[in-house]
């Protein structure tokens, strides 16, 4: 086992400029009864960036999600969304909050009493939007994630891979300015994890999206890192070698509810730290 | 395997039962506060009425027409043997009115409908489907509670008025057909038993019981932890709690229109 590691230095939250991120941590922690979660998490999410989460299971990953979007409060720290101070909102402001954000769940959470047009255009609905314009919304954002057959199935009668593939529709149907995948490859096969990780780097580089992405598959972020969306072959393609910082993507890695990496992948595959080694390899 | 026990101190049941009631107060107030906050989902609020109304008619005319059956059978027994067989209209109404009615419709209607609505709530919950709807930018308190907490309370209104009617008519059926009661006999001692406290009473406790049904119901849903057994244990206790609520309220509403309106 690789020797602790010591968190990285908290990058001087306070003087950062909020507005200036999608998305900031300040010296976030949280606790569930006597166990430290997340204990002073400060980072930062530049607009357009997709950021990799990583960490052992039970590391927080998915609280910080949750955080970001308000579902949970921290118990002390500052968070940040789109420049607008979540950990200070009402739950009334949170909601007008979210209508900007979108989220994938580790495990889907589609609505399993609707069917995919209506899961898919939810949010439109709650906005009193035009059926026309709904339907149209609805096709375009299924033809993103190329599951337009599928429109007038349930959930339970879509596979894992496609049940993701329409929570990422439901996710980008409002174009939100930033998304929060978590875990969106967990449990599938190579195959059907490429085809979300290339739908991802479309989000990102298409529509220059803001991300946090929770992942326990390094080669994913690895592939997003290495790779960028071709518009006109509607399909990634690799980045020439010594270009691979090119991409807006970086790294994050948490370890006993602090963060002991955030970086690219230059400087994640370059880590001297043995954890992180042990980590990557 | 070995079945791990874990003692729990007096003081932590004391703490989780205050949070609970707590919890619940605070579920309840909001579902009513929500009736007039904006937006106010009356499409789900009709199709609840549709699930919890219509769907729990035949179990209501069932009971109800047993109920009136029962109590006129058990009636007759009695005053047979006083001579007062043509009360058995005034017992049959004032009994079905005033409690009976209203009483097994909410006993009947929680069975139902607490059980349901905590099972499905409680399914979401674990699903992580109220955290989608939260991040979606809807609250499930205005978009799940408030449609369940209104329809309970208006469709268990008329579900207890149809139970007191069919409760009439199963009396009266038995009163007929094996007391040989006349009808009209029947029905003017049982019309005219009635006076205002009576009707305020059977129209008053399915207001209440259907609220509580609802937001015990939706409590124990949106509270549910654990997974499937969670789900499981949630839909359990949503029944006994709201029965046994419906139970002690019943009790304390009476006794509150009694001395109102006092006794006769």
């Amino acid at each position: 086992m690789a020797t602790p590691t010591l968190p990285i230095e908290n990058p001087a939250a306070t003087t950062v400029e909020p507005a200036s991120y999608a998305i900031v941590f300040d010296n976030v922690s949280i606790a569930f009864d006597e166990t430290v979660v997340l204990d002073g998490i400060s980072f930062q999410l530049p607009h357009g960036e997709t950021k990799a989460l990583f960490g052992v299971a039970g590391s927080g990953k998915s609280t910080l999600l949750k955080l970001a979007l308000g579902l949970m409060r921290p118990d002390s720290g500052r968070i940040f969304v789109l420049g607008e101070e979540v950990t200070r909102m009402s739950e009334e402001e949170l909601f007008a909050m979210r209508r900007r954000v979108g989220i994938v769940f580790q495990e889907s959470a589609l609505f399993d009493s609707l069917n995919v047009r209506a899961n898919v255009s939810f949010r439109l609905r709650e906005e009193h939007v035009s059926d026309e314009e709904i339907d149209q919304r609805v096709r375009e954002s299924l033809r993103f994630v190329e599951l337009e057959r599928t429109v007038d199935m349930f959930p339970s009668e879509l596979s894992g891979g496609m049940r993701r593939r329409v929570a990422i529709a439901r996710a980008i149907i409002t174009k939100p300015e930033v998304i929060l995948y978590d875990s969106p490859t967990g449990g599938l096969d190579p195959v059907t994890s490429n085809t979300i990780v290339e739908l991802i780097m479309k989000q990102r580089d298409v529509y220059k999206t803001s991300a946090l992405m929770v992942t326990h598959r390094l080669q994913d972020a690895f592939t997003m890192a290495t790779h960028q969306f071709d518009k006109n072959t509607n399909q990634m393609v690799a980045l020439p070698k010594g270009q691979l910082c090119d991409v807006p993507m970086s790294f994050l890695i948490l370890r006993d509810g602090k963060v002991i990496f955030d970086g690219d992948a230059h400087a994640l595959a370059t880590s001297r730290d043995p954890y992180i080694r042990e980590y990557i390899s | 395997m070995a079945i791990e026990l874990e003692l729990i101190s007096p003081f932590d049941i004391a703490k989780d039962l205050v949070r609970a009631v707590q919890e619940y107060t605070f579920l309840a107030a909001q579902s009513l506060a929500n009736v007039f906050r904006r937006p106010l989902y009356t499409g789900d609020m009709l199709q609840q009425a549709d699930l919890i109304g219509v769907g729990s008619l035949p179990i209501v005319i069932l009971t109800g027409l047993s109920i009136g059956a029962l109590l006129a059978l058990n009636a007759a027994s009695t005053l047979q043997r006083f001579g007062g067989i043509t009360l058995i209209g005034q017992l049959v109404s004032e009994g079905m009115v005033t409690e009976l009615g209203p009483l097994i419709t909410g006993l009947m209607v929680a069975g139902r409908n607490a059980s349901g609505m905590a099972s499905e709530i409680g399914s979401m919950v674990v699903t992580e489907q109220i955290d989608a709807m939260r991040a979606l930018g809807t609250d499930p308190s205005k978009k799940l509670v408030t449609p369940r907490v209104a329809a309970t309370t208006f469709m268990l209104f008329f579900l207890t008025i149809i139970a007191d009617l069919l409760g009439l008519i199963g009396g009266y059926a038995v009163s007929t057909l094996l007391f040989g009661l006349d009808t009209r006999q029947y029905w003017n001692t049982a019309w005219e038993t009635l006076v205002f406290r009576d009707v305020f009473m059977g129209l008053v406790k399915p207001v209440v019981f259907g609220f509580i049904i609802s937001t015990v119901g939706c409590y124990y849903g949106m509270s549910t932890r654990g997974g499937t057994q969670g789900v499981g244990r949630s839909t359990t206790q949503a029944v006994v709690a709201s029965s046994v609520l419906i139970l002690v309220v019943d009790f304390f509403v009476t006794k509150l229109i009694f001395a109102l309106f006092g006794y006769r």
